[in-house]
């Protein structure tokens, strides 16, 4: 048994590991030692914590067993998930946490004397408040994390679900969990504490309802940082340093993780929360559709052939690529183009994919060199210098209507400039809108040639043709 | 007067706060989905509080209602552990492979 300040020393060593884990990001080549410090940490505080109870009864084994269970199970899914269901795995992930920190909030509740919070029935007051707001907000992030999950997983459909007097009533459920709090206080009532629990769950629920599937990037971003926070109050109850660095870091990750996705869908954060987007704005473009040009038709041979006589392309990649598993194809296509010559890189927008990032994980698993991949900001003003834009599966990221047409709903949102390249070609299944539900004017340019299949299809005649 | 220790941590987290804040930022963009995957494992770090709870009390019994709730927590906590990282291990490892490809 080592002495409280003897491990609250250990706990701070473990917070400052895992604040390197996140330092290690900041490039990929610091990355993967990021991540084992990340590990050393974690090891850190679990034998630390052994060493601090000092109970070596039977129980330990009971601890180790189950720490076993749930570590097979983690281990397990993370081999054999396929890296385009990762935002499922991160909402599923989030979800677990906000449980777990409502079942250790439980704990201390049922049992303050073993965390030297007081007696039951007499907890002190700061340590009830510290609980429950772990336990709410867990809560909140437990039964949100279930409904994202759902609904990146396709089980639940993914446009908004909204009814009247929805804000109403979270506000209401809000504001009730904050009296019942301040009653939990006074009466230290377990029945007050079960209430706030349920009704946290509910709120979760609610909250994450009426957001629609095209801004799920940024209630990922959003989940990730409540499940920090969570971790943050469960923390500051176990008068843990680990703890309350980690819940910091991981609640400021995800706040910025969502303002970098609003930023770029150009959404206000509250517009997002309040929900709605991607079902009211369907029907206003369908009129214009009737007066516009028809459509380039081209096949993969045309492609081919207009690839091959460039000197530069850059490539579009979007969600339809990741869904119809095209990566793999596009990169070989990719290698072909390299072999004669000519100057390939990848284009990427911040919400391409459904989480942050995504895209650019999709890509390295199809062995692309991280160095030809760019983020909208830094590949931007090649797109006038460069000969074919191949737009595979992305649509709203690429629609000039965000810069010239202040009515559109995605109006000033950062697109990348496809329409300055010599020629544009887009692989998509159809004509019909993408996520935002607007017409994407780019398809009737006379620069355009649309080739209508699948992405992978495609992109593997494309290959068979540059031979 | 002496100050309460609540204060003390209260520091830590505003101060951790910023860190995070700082360090966040300067996380390349392409790293992203390996963020959300890292802070999702290194906020499990609550299984601390689980094995609290698990291993408290257990003079009478092992399974009394409070460390019960310290079980279950170990178990979703260990499983978001090994699955956060080595899913964010096995990212990355994508991310290496590529550059000795080039070489």
């Amino acid at each position: 048994m080592i002495s409280a300040n003897v491990s609250a020393f250990f706990y701070l060593i473990s917070g400052m590991l895992f604040i390197l884990a996140l330092r290690g990001l900041s490039s990929p080549d610091t990355s993967r030692q990021g991540n084992l410090l990340g590990m050393i940490g974690m090891t850190i505080a679990i034998i630390i914590t052994f060493l601090s109870i000092g109970n070596f009864s039977t129980a330990l084994i009971y601890v180790l067993i189950f720490l076993l269970i749930g570590g097979g199970i983690g281990a397990f899914i993370a081999f054999r998930i396929p890296m385009t269901a990762m935002p499922e795995l991160v909402a599923g992930f989030h979800s677990l946490v906000g449980l777990a920190a409502v079942f250790v909030a439980i704990a201390a509740f049922l049992n303050p004397s073993s965390f030297n919070l007081g007696v039951v029935g007499n907890i002190k007051l700061a340590s009830l408040i510290e609980m429950s707001i772990g336990a709410s907000v867990g809560a909140i992030t437990f039964s949100g994390s279930i409904i994202a999950f759902l609904k990146l997983r396709g089980i639940m459909s993914g446009s908004p679900i909204i009814f009247s007097g929805q804000h109403l009533l979270n506000l209401f459920l809000g504001l009730s969990v904050f009296i019942l709090v301040f009653y939990l206080c006074k009466t230290q009532s377990s029945n007050i504490f079960w209430t706030v629990i349920l009704i946290s769950f509910l709120v979760g629920v609610l909250l994450i309802i009426p957001i629609g599937g095209a801004d799920m990037p940024v209630v990922i971003s959003m989940l990730n940082s409540y499940s920090g926070w969570a971790a943050a109050g469960i923390g500051f109850t176990l008068e843990n340093t680990a703890l309350i660095i980690t819940g910091a870091l991981v609640g400021s990750s995800g706040a910025i993780l969502s303002y970098i996705m609003c930023k770029a869908m150009n959404r206000s954060f509250f517009s997002v929360i309040l929900g709605g987007f991607g079902a009211d704005s369907t029907s206003t473009k369908s009129d214009d559709k009737k007066d516009r040009k028809p459509v380039k038709n081209g096949n993969a041979e045309d492609a081919a052939f207009l690839m091959k006589n460039a000197s530069s392309v850059i490539i579009v990649p979007g969600y339809g690529m990741a869904v119809a598993q095209a990566q793999h194809a596009l990169r070989e296509m990719v290698d072909k183009l390299k072999k004669i010559d000519i100057k390939v890189s990848y284009a990427i927008h911040p919400v391409a994919g459904r989480m942050p990032g995504h895209m650019n994980v999709l890509l390295a698993e199809a062995n692309v060199p991280y160095d030809e991949v760019f983020e909208l900001e830094d590949i931007n003003n090649d797109f006038a210098n460069a000969d074919v834009a191949f737009v595979i599966g992305a649509n709203d990221v690429t629609n000039p209507v965000a810069k010239t047409d202040p009515k559109s709903p995605i109006f000033g949102m950062p697109v990348l400039d496809v329409e300055k390249c010599k020629s544009v070609l887009f692989v998509k299944r159809s004509l019909s809108p993408g996520y935002a539900g607007i017409d994407n004017e780019l398809f009737y340019k006379d620069n355009t040639l649309m080739l209508f299949a699948d992405a992978k299809k495609m992109t593997e005649d494309i290959v068979k043709n540059l031979e | 007067m002496e100050i309460d220790p609540f204060i003390f941590r209260l520091s830590i987290f505003i101060l951790s706060i910023f860190v995070g804040y700082y360090v966040v930022w300067s996380v390349t963009p392409s790293l992203h989905t390996p963020l959300m995957s890292v802070t999702n494992a290194i906020s499990s770090v609550i299984i601390v509080g689980a094995i609290i709870a698990a291993l408290a009390d257990t003079s009478q019994t092992i399974f009394n209602s409070s460390s019960l709730f310290g079980f279950l927590a170990i178990t979703l906590a260990a499983v978001n552990i090994f699955g956060g990282f080595l899913v964010t291990h096995r990212m990355l490892q994508m991310y290496k492979k590529k550059k000795k490809d080039k070489k």
